[in-house]
């Protein structure tokens, strides 16, 4: 690692406050970065002020990638390959390659959701996990803010964290 | 994001009031239907000569071997037909879209589901509907049945007769005048019992609070989810598959039932808008109209699935037997059936779908009106093509009659169920989940 990030890390021991904590802090003027929570609180990527996620275009993508691929397939096996006459009908019997075009676009869609997912949250394998606190597994609600996208000074940060209701404020660097 | 913290469930009562104003509009919109009807019948009633030769004619050549229903076998058309025809389509329609109301609200109970609460008085208002609807149908049964049934001709099951049909007398044991009947007035009495039910205790607990009635009402909603998982399926093939008596379908009974489904969600919701729109149910907001646009969109997945497959089927297995159904509407009777059966793929599937794919779409009010007229349009047509192609044959068609026939039986199930939303508050204010609805957020 050439470079570290720093981060002021608050700690929050009740859901309700640091959905409210979070409104307070960005009033103040102050970037977060993102909360971990041991459940999903309603509101708080709202709060947060996060983008609404874009994974449904990848999904749509993916689908017309994966329907593409296996009408092209269907048609060059059954047409052009090695034509087949099935029950009487044309070689290209468009309702029954329905299901399986269907299905097709299904599994690209699927397949292609998670990675991307696994690629947009860093989790390829062998990535090691930034763990803010551990304690966000189990009974705390942790505040995360980047010191690289704020202006101000970690003591005002620290001061304006504990005054919307922190228990404590740490340091964590990556 | 739900932000109406500042109502509780002591303060939601709302009621809804069926102005003057709005009862001489619905009572127009009626007898605007009633004369559109009778200017049509008139009409039929006047051009009957000229259309019975064209019909003689035709039929020789075209409609004979492509009818799977009543009409191509017996000369015996009138044209009066096309009245008790049309009392059974919009009769079977509306009857679907009132017992979703109850089947609506079986399947939240059921699942004990919390979000639904504020709508559930909406969905609650519509069975009273099958009084009218249960009228029109066992009397035009009584009266007409064999207008509409090819299995009901006279003489169809005398061996001795020269109508008799081997194939019709077969299934006579189950396809006959009383025990269809008795199937009719059951499947209507068990749902009006049934909602009647589950009313009484819904209005209890406005009254007294508590989770008593909430326990009464799952169980009411279990047993008429067994009900109408039976009878849904039976009505389908009573009522629209014996029509084309010599042809059948395993997949009709799911056909039917999910059209009916996705029409009653498409007027529950356009009933909740319309309803926000004059100022009530403000506390039902985007996210619970959020569920009912996916509930929307799932259903018109749903019937595409069950009409593709009830489709592929008989297109893969080519039996002439079963093609009959679908070709007897894509080239029999002169084409006059086509349009509706491209319409019905478009409106119910491609429409829905397309308008209703983005989050955004089933969010905005706008959108879902749109989607949701497109969706109680397109199924009448479905219905249209169901029963229309049987009972009418080449002497169908889509004009006054059906247009007067539609309005007027819509304007009366508006009005049934205006009526019927006055006499409760809109919102059920001791559901033991209403606070979980008020804070609805996803």
């Amino acid at each position: 690692m050439d470079s570290t990030e720093r981060y002021l890390v608050g700690v929050f021991d009740d859901d309700e406050e640091v959905l409210h904590a979070v409104t307070e802090v960005k009033n103040s003027g102050v970037k977060i970065e993102e909360v971990y929570t041991p459940f999903p609180i309603h509101g708080l990527d709202v709060a947060i002020g996060h983008p609404r996620t874009r994974i449904p275009i990848a999904a749509f993508l993916f689908g017309c990638l994966g329907l593409t691929c296996i009408f092209s397939l269907i048609n060059y096996t059954m047409v052009f390959d090695w034509p087949m006459i099935i029950g009487g009908k044309d070689f290209f019997a468009l309702p029954d390659w329905i299901p399986v075009s269907f299905e097709g676009t299904v599994l690209f869609t699927a397949f292609g959701m998670v990675g991307t997912f696994l690629v947009s949250n860093s989790l390829w394998p062998g990535k090691q996990p930034r763990t803010f606190d551990l304690r966000s597994t189990d009974d705390r609600f942790i505040m995360a803010v980047n010191m690289a996208n704020n202006k101000k000074t970690e003591a005002e940060i620290e001061s304006i964290l504990r005054a919307s209701g922190a228990i404590e404020v740490n340091v964590k660097q990556f | 994001m739900a932000g109406h913290s500042h109502f509780s469930p002591s303060n939601v009562e709302e009621h809804f009031e069926f102005t003057a104003e709005g009862r001489k509009r619905v009572i127009f919109a009626f007898l605007a239907g009633l004369v559109a009807l009778v200017v049509g019948i008139y009409l039929l009633s006047r051009g009957d000569h000229e259309a019975a030769h064209a019909v003689a004619e035709h039929g020789a050549e075209h409609g004979e071997h492509l009818s799977g229903g009543a009409v191509a076998h017996h000369g015996d058309y009138d044209w009066t037909n096309r009245i008790w025809a049309n009392l059974w389509l919009n009769g079977v329609f509306f009857t679907g879209i009132s017992v979703i109301g109850m089947f609506f609200v079986s399947i939240q109970y059921l699942a004990k589901a919390g979000w639904s609460s504020v709508v559930k008085r909406v969905a609650e208002a519509f069975p009273p509907f099958l009084v009218v609807t249960g009228t029109v149908l066992i009397l035009v049964f009584l009266f007409k049945g064999d207008v509409i049934f090819h299995w009901m001709h006279h003489g169809i099951t005398d061996k001795g007769s020269e109508h008799y049909d081997k194939i019709i007398a077969g299934k006579s044991g189950y396809l006959n005048k009383w025990f269809f009947l008795g199937r009719m007035v059951t499947f209507f009495a068990l749902w009006l019992v049934l909602w009647n039910w589950m009313r009484k205790k819904s209005l209890e607990e406005d009254l007294n609070g508590g989770n008593e009635n909430f326990y009464s009402m799952v169980k009411i909603a279990t047993g008429f989810i067994v009900v109408m998982g039976i009878s849904s399926s039976m009505s389908a093939w009573d009522w629209v598959m014996s029509i084309d008596t010599h042809w059948f379908s395993t997949m009709f009974g799911w056909y039917m039932f999910s059209s009916w489904h996705v029409t009653g969600l498409a007027t529950i919701t356009l009933t909740v808008l319309l309803l926000k729109d004059k100022g009530y149910m403000q506390y039902v907001n985007f996210n619970h109209l959020h569920d009912l646009g996916k509930f929307m969109f799932a259903f018109s997945i749903f019937w595409t699935y069950v009409w593709f497959e009830q489709f592929l089927l008989i297109y893969y297995a080519n039996f002439p037997e079963e093609t009959i159904y679908f070709l007897e509407r894509w080239e029999g009777h002169n084409k006059i059936y086509k349009a509706t059966e491209i319409m019905n793929v478009v409106f119910n599937f491609f429409f829905p779908f397309l308008i209703l794919m983005t989050r955004d779409a089933k969010r905005t009010a706008i959108f879902l009106k749109i989607a949701c007229s497109f969706i109680i349009v397109g199924h009448y047509l479905d219905f249209y093509q169901m029963i229309m192609p049987g009972t009418l044959g080449p002497n169908g068609g889509f004009g006054l009659v059906e247009f007067g026939m539609v309005t007027v039986f819509a304007s009366a199930f508006i009005y049934v169920v205006s009526t019927q939303l006055t006499k409760a508050s809109l919102v059920a204010k001791n559901h033991p989940f209403l606070e979980e609805a008020l804070h609805h957020d996803i």
